[in-house]
């Protein structure tokens, strides 16, 4: 990528930036449980308006003790994964023992987002970071202009609307692995309904102090008989 | 060939409120925990203060990553100068490198609206206010953030300052007790919360006295 001076003599257009997201991915959503994190995505990629990939992986493992979930810019996500990759690579090789946890990984990408925005070209995503470490659970999201928090569930995009209502009502404390990943189903359903760009393929990743387990891509059920919305137009002619 | 727009904006507002009052020999620093973006809620648990040394404390509310930075730098600067100077930094000396820290920024600015609060060299309250490019001030007490203009004008009323214009300079700090004027920021952070969406579910009370720094927490309303 060249990255003229603004100094150049020449036109602005010489500057390549960031102007617009290309292909993107929706909504991830992540929630702490009784054993460490569960987070949701759909494998969907859209280029605009046509959903044009179908088996885009958007949540992955990064060293021992996280996962990364990404909505936005998909090329934007890899590079992201890449650099990652580079820091745990660096991690390990120091071989001391000692290993990155959630919190320096969430820490890297605040600094990384922010920097990137700070020069006016930034990565376009919104990063869910979910890990445990000596017992110690943490979920965090970053936005692609920096801004950063850390909860009890976090949700990018759509699922900010539609989930998270959802997830302040019916989350709790030590949430057992089938109630954690009913309730993420719950809304992974609901953002199926309503957000276009959604794909009928999810997958559900969960981290332990143990490992990671990426689940097999599979479908929700879903119901689209519901009386009210059969005859729509039945109390007003001529609308549609 | 038209000049370019941007379609994203490098400034984002995450909301919130700070309020500082200085006393004989203690500061109140508080702000809501609440953390926006648009018309929806991000997080309801954010802690906008910062303890950057032992006698003083920083509440910022705006652009949250601009804020969450700033910090982070005064932090690392402090380091060094007790590194240097084998001591902590006083209140008005940290006062003096946030503003200087902002205009750094003067065309980039950090979008960051802070009040700085602690104990000046002789164990005197004080507080000191800044805009977003390092303008400030020390006053009596201050508020910043969006319910700045609800609280203001009521901490104006209850608190009247001296004008610093007159001569023999009369002291800013109030003469309420620590208890009262913890009171009245509980009230003040109440009536806020009515009005302004981006003020509400909890507030986080920063106190530092002779005897040292002390937290306490009220619930606010979360709608």
């Amino acid at each position: 990528m060249k990255l003229l001076d603004s100094t150049d003599s020449g036109n602005n257009s010489s500057i390549e930036r960031t102007q617009y997201p290309y292909v993107t991915g929706t909504s991830v959503i992540g929630i702490k449980y009784k054993d460490g994190i569960l987070m949701a995505a759909d494998m969907g990629a859209s280029y605009g308006s046509t959903l044009r990939y179908k088996s885009v992986e958007r949540v992955k493992p990064v060293g021992k003790h996280s996962l990364i979930g990404a909505s936005g810019e998909i090329s934007d996500f890899q590079e992201i994964l890449r650099s990652l990759d580079e820091l745990i690579l660096y991690d390990n090789m120091w071989d001391d023992g000692n290993s990155l946890g959630p919190k320096e990984v969430h820490n890297y990408l605040t600094r990384m987002m922010y920097n990137r925005r700070n020069k006016f070209d930034p990565l376009w995503n919104s990063l869910v970071l979910g890990g445990v470490k000596n017992g110690q659970k943490y979920l965090g999201m970053v936005s692609m202009i920096g801004v950063h928090f850390e909860d009890n569930h976090v949700a990018t995009g759509f699922g900010n609307h539609l989930a998270r209502p959802i997830l302040r009502d019916e989350w709790h404390e030590n949430l057992t692995f089938e109630d954690g990943v009913k309730l993420l189903e719950k809304c992974m359903r609901v953002l199926l309904y309503r957000d276009r760009s959604a794909v009928n393929k999810l997958q559900i990743a969960k981290i332990t102090e143990e490992g990671v387990t990426v689940s097999q891509p599979y479908s929700l059920k879903t119901f689209w008989n519901f009386n009210a919305f059969q005859n729509p137009t039945a109390g007003a002619e001529g609308s549609w | 060939m038209t000049k370019q727009q941007a379609n994203w904006s490098p400034y984002d507002n995450n909301g919130g409120t700070c309020v500082a009052i200085a006393g004989a020999d203690y500061c109140v620093i508080a702000a809501d925990t609440r953390m926006s973006t648009g018309y929806s809620i991000l997080t309801r648990d954010y802690s906008k203060i910062c303890k950057l040394a032992d006698k003083c404390v920083m509440a910022s509310s705006g652009f949250q990553a601009d804020v969450k930075a700033l910090q982070k730098v005064l932090s690392a600067r402090h380091l060094i100068y007790q590194h240097q100077h084998n001591k902590q930094m006083s209140c008005p000396a940290m006062g003096q490198l946030l503003s200087n820290t902002l205009y750094y920024k003067r065309f980039f600015p950090y979008y960051s609206f802070n009040v700085l609060g602690g104990l000046d060299n002789e164990g005197k309250g004080c507080v000191y206010t800044y805009d977003a490019v390092g303008s400030y001030e020390r006053v009596g007490y201050s508020s910043q953030g969006s319910g700045a203009t609800l609280i203001t004008p009521f901490l104006d009323n209850q608190l009247k300052s001296p004008s610093p214009l007159l001569l023999p300079a009369k002291d800013a700090v109030t003469p309420l007790s620590e208890t009262e004027a913890i009171d009245l920021v509980k009230t003040c952070f109440a009536s806020a919360t009515e009005r302004d969406i981006y003020t509400g579910d909890k507030l986080e009370i920063v106190v530092l006295n002779a005897d040292g720094i002390r937290r306490e927490y009220m619930e606010l309303r979360k709608d």
